[in-house]
């Protein structure tokens, strides 16, 4: 079977539906899948919920699906540096659940591994404990989380060989590898698609099982949020 | 007179200790990193997936996929590592973590930290903070004494929703150190030229006076 698709629109046909649970990978604007973004837009899909880190800025990134009111509900730990998210959420055209961003990392991470829920200190005694099932463990007192497991993942990877094996590349790694073990579909966009010799086996970060089709991305933006540099001595 | 920005930040990097894994909140605790004492390995976690993060790269040597958790442009050194969220933050809540240092909207005389939301206001998230108040060691507040508009943010109770109960060890403001522990909020150290009177003008929280500076 081959997973290697021509490019984004194409990898994303047959997989898209209105009100779909898409995860999509990146820290900020580092280490997202911009193709595959652009092209969820294009496919007009709509009421999806959306987890992912945080929701891109204005003009980039998730950003561009806020534009259209595609999105109905993210899953986020933060979403500053976005004037059209605040304005949508306050005008109540957004719903947002807040995850504190380890939490929001172990329930992807467990959903892929097939794990329901898990206990966790974070957020006991504030408002991400409501409503949650609380349990002491040696005299110490946890909250019950869930995992999540969505209909789609969107990555970002360096490379990939033709089989799926994936490598990313310094903190454009973040939230992808999780995200690609926790959807029922997930394509990765890369760089540089590799012959399988080309990649150390023991250097894989995703092994190819988890992903179930690849595209490479061209020309990427990777946009700087805030560039910060030091005088030379 | 009262302590600057960089003095807060030059007293907080005196908790640092030879060996320690630490990770620096956005703001006054990111200038922290400048003053580890000469001679001591600190390591510096940034919670995006990063331990050994290195300075602010050179112009023209900025690399989009290098980033900090405040998305600054950084650099590597040749211990550091890489990782994802996950493994990041089993660091941060499995306790393998020293030191957090964090800026606070209120701290509270038992611990509890407001730091991520104002009710009414657009909230922005809490990013990594409830991770790394609820699993990091040993967590230090640097903060402003008072907010801007005078009122003191050192308090009784918190009333702004909580980031994490009963989590601060330590708060390092303008007016001075406060300690707290089993025998509650403890005033250790008054920056340069702040009397007791004016810590306590200052301040909403009870406090003790620690005996080296009480006289």
């Amino acid at each position: 079977m081959d997973k290697v698709f021509p490019d984004a629109p194409s990898a994303l046909n047959g997989v898209v539906k209105d009100g779909m649970m898409v995860m999509a990978g990146g820290f900020g604007l580092c280490g997202i899948p911009e193709f595959l973004i652009l092209a969820l837009r294009d496919t007009g899909a709509k009421d999806l919920t959306v987890v992912s880190n945080n929701a891109g800025v204005d003009g980039a990134g998730l950003g561009l699906l806020l534009e259209t009111r595609q999105i109905k509900k993210m899953l986020s730990s933060y979403v500053g540096e976005n004037k059209l998210f605040a304005q949508l959420y306050l005008n109540g055209e957004l719903e947002l659940e807040f995850n504190p961003q380890g939490t929001l990392a172990e329930r992807i991470r467990a959903g892929g591994a097939g794990i329901p829920g898990f206990y966790t200190k974070t957020g006991v005694d504030t408002v991400i404990a409501d409503g949650k099932e609380e349990r002491e463990f040696n005299g110490k007192r946890y909250i019950l989380e869930t995992g999540l497991f969505a209909d789609l993942a969107i990555v970002k990877a360096w490379k990939a060989d033709t089989s799926g094996n994936l490598v990313y590349r310094k903190t454009a790694r973040n939230f992808n590898p999780m995200m690609a073990t926790a959807a029922k579909v997930t394509i990765a966009e890369v760089e540089e698609i590799v012959d399988p010799s080309e990649l150390e086996p023991d250097q894989i970060h995703t092994p190819g099982v988890f992903v179930q089709r690849i595209i490479r991305g061209g020309g990427y933006d990777k946009t700087i949020e805030h560039l910060t540099t030091r005088e030379r001595a | 007179m009262a302590w600057t920005r960089e003095q807060m930040a030059q007293r907080a990097a005196r908790e640092f200790r030879d060996g320690y894994y630490v990770n620096l909140g956005i703001g006054i605790p990111t200038m922290v990193a400048n003053y580890i004492p000469e001679g001591m390995t600190v390591t510096l976690q940034s919670e995006n997936g990063m331990l050994g993060m290195g300075p602010f790269p050179y112009p023209g040597d900025e690399d989009p996929d290098l980033i900090n958790a405040g998305k600054q442009t950084i650099t590597e050194l040749a211990d550091s590592s890489y990782f994802d969220s996950a493994t990041s933050f089993g660091m941060i809540r499995g306790g393998h973590i020293d030191l957090s240092i964090l800026g606070a909207m209120q701290v509270a005389q038992n611990g509890d930290l407001a730091n991520w939301m104002i009710p009414g206001k657009m909230v922005k998230g809490m990013g990594g903070a409830m991770d790394l108040v609820a699993g990091v060691k040993q967590v230090v507040i640097i903060m402003d004494h008072n907010a801007r508009d005078g009122s003191p943010k050192l308090l009784k109770e918190c009333n702004l929703p909580l980031t994490g109960a009963g989590v601060v060890d330590l708060v390092i403001s303008d007016v001075g150190v406060f300690e707290i522990g089993g025998s509650g909020l403890v005033l250790t150290e008054l920056a340069d030229g702040v009397t007791v009177d004016e810590a306590r003008k200052r301040t909403d929280a009870d406090f003790s006076v620690a005996a080296e500076i009480a006289a």
